[in-house]
């Protein structure tokens, strides 16, 4: 068994002995035991729920990254647009996303729509600062051989100055992808008829606790495989 | 001539060379110096990169010019083949596959063109570096101290190479090894005091053998001159 395993199982352990011995009532804290025979029980239930807080996440993390990509390289092509979007970058990056939800709702309805949008300006802003340094970065000896060669800015992006600001890129997506099943969730939870914060939020109403945990668990998971497919993929490419 | 530089150069109000009049000619012209002298900054003025300093006077270079610096400057993310090709990339021209292959045989890379620069030695590196400028075909070669960083038989197996592949080109070194400058160079100078001086070049051809005892003599004169400048 991986080592990495231990400490979970000790508290998953310890946890089930906290709530065997009845320190907490189970309303407050179900045994985990329960939590995995609510999770069998109900993997119908939850999996649909999950399938639809997964879309959201895929849909938002997809446009979010095309968006930031097309900030970045944008920015990078117009020094004009940089000083435009540039502080406003640097502002939203101050600004929590989350306090959002609630206008976009408000805006979008009550769809997929703001999930995938809050997903979306989770991912946007990571990913375009992250590529925009490594663009901006670009060290002045190797910009030496695209002045020699009077390069046009198109073709010194494309052959010297991406390569150099995809580690930088990918390192914002890595980021951009922790938050963005949150995001998703959390923009059910602000409204919606579907999904894994929707499902939390019924069960808390009902006191299931156990179900409000299960769902827990399983945006844990997903959030946990997403990282380790953006990981590998990255690793793939060398990122 | 191939090029020519000449009036004053300025770093701020203080003269890095007054009274400045190169012409370059077919072969090695090597130009040595102290550290901050200007020697970098009169190759970039020539070059037509950005510098500090102010040239106060004209200067005459052909539009297309090769450029190898201190660093291989390879990229990472690039194959071999790919770093051969990127000068014609960045210019819009192509590099027919044939060419690209005899260029990486004649710099002892045949067949390592799908690997990545990071699987190469300091030596094969700076060899991809050569095989970049001569991918680019250019009547002048400005060269910025390219074989500095190299460990001693490496940076003689480069001057070799170098001298050999690069044959009837006009070339503008900056080093700062007097042994390296008399090896290569139809003609030496030294930049001291904002003013290029001559250094008589040693007889014979071009690289000088490094057991010539004529080398030893004159690099050990040349850089006693050196310390005292």
């Amino acid at each position: 068994m991986s080592a990495r395993l231990w400490p979970v199982l000790a508290v998953l352990a310890l946890w089930q002995a906290a709530t065997a011995a009845a320190l907490l009532p189970p309303f407050v804290l179900p045994p985990p035991l329960q939590v995995f025979e609510t999770l069998w029980h109900e993997r119908g239930l939850i999996g649909q729920h999950a399938l639809t807080t997964l879309a959201e996440t895929g849909a938002g993390l997809l446009i979010g990254t095309a968006l930031g990509v097309t900030l970045a390289l944008a920015t990078s092509l117009a020094p004009r647009l940089e000083r435009l979007i540039g502080p406003l970058l640097a502002g939203a990056q101050a600004l929590p996303v989350f306090v959002l939800a609630p206008v976009l709702t408000l805006w979008l309805g009550y769809g997929l729509g703001p999930k995938v949008a809050m997903v979306a300006l989770l991912v946007v802003f990571p990913v375009a600062s992250g590529l925009r340094d490594g663009l901006a970065t670009t060290p002045e000896p190797v910009l030496d051989l695209a002045r020699i060669a009077r390069a046009s800015k198109l073709r010194t992006l494309i052959w010297l100055r991406l390569p150099h600001a995809l580690p930088q890129g990918a390192a914002g997506l890595r980021i951009a992808v922790t938050y963005a099943p949150t995001g998703a969730v959390i923009g059910e939870w602000v409204g919606a008829s579907q999904g894994l914060g929707y499902l939390m939020l019924m069960a808390n109403a009902r006191m299931r606790t156990d179900l409000m945990f299960a769902a827990l668990l399983v945006i844990l998971a997903l959030t946990l495989a997403l990282n380790r497919l953006t990981d590998r993929t990255l690793a793939r490419a060398g990122l | 001539m191939t090029a020519a530089i000449s009036g004053q150069v300025w770093l701020g109000e203080r003269p890095l060379l007054r009274a400045l009049d190169l012409h370059l000619q077919p072969g090695w012209t090597c130009l040595l110096g102290a550290s901050g002298a200007g020697k970098s900054t009169l190759l970039r003025l020539i070059a037509g990169l950005p510098v500090a300093a102010r040239l106060d006077g004209t200067r005459q270079a052909p539009e297309r010019i090769g450029w190898m610096a201190q660093g291989d400057l390879l990229q990472p993310r690039l194959s071999v083949l790919a770093n051969l090709r990127l000068m014609a990339r960045l210019r819009g021209e192509t590099l027919p596959r044939a060419r690209a292959e005899e260029l990486l045989a004649a710099v002892g890379l045949a067949g390592r063109g799908t690997d990545r620069p990071e699987t190469l030695s300091g030596g094969e590196r700076q060899r991809l570096a050569l095989a970049r400028v001569l991918a680019d075909d250019t009547a002048l070669v400005a060269l910025d101290e390219p074989f500095s960083a190299l460990d001693a038989p490496t940076r003689a197996a480069m001057q070799d190479l170098a001298a050999a592949c690069l044959v009837g080109k006009t070339m503008l070194m900056v080093t700062h090894e007097p042994t390296e400058a008399l090896r290569l160079g139809h003609r030496v100078l030294l930049l001291d005091g904002a003013a290029l001086h001559e250094i008589p070049p040693l007889p014979g051809p071009r690289p000088v053998p490094l057991d010539d005892p004529q080398l030893a003599q004159a690099a050990a004169g040349l850089l006693a001159r050196m310390r005292a400048a």
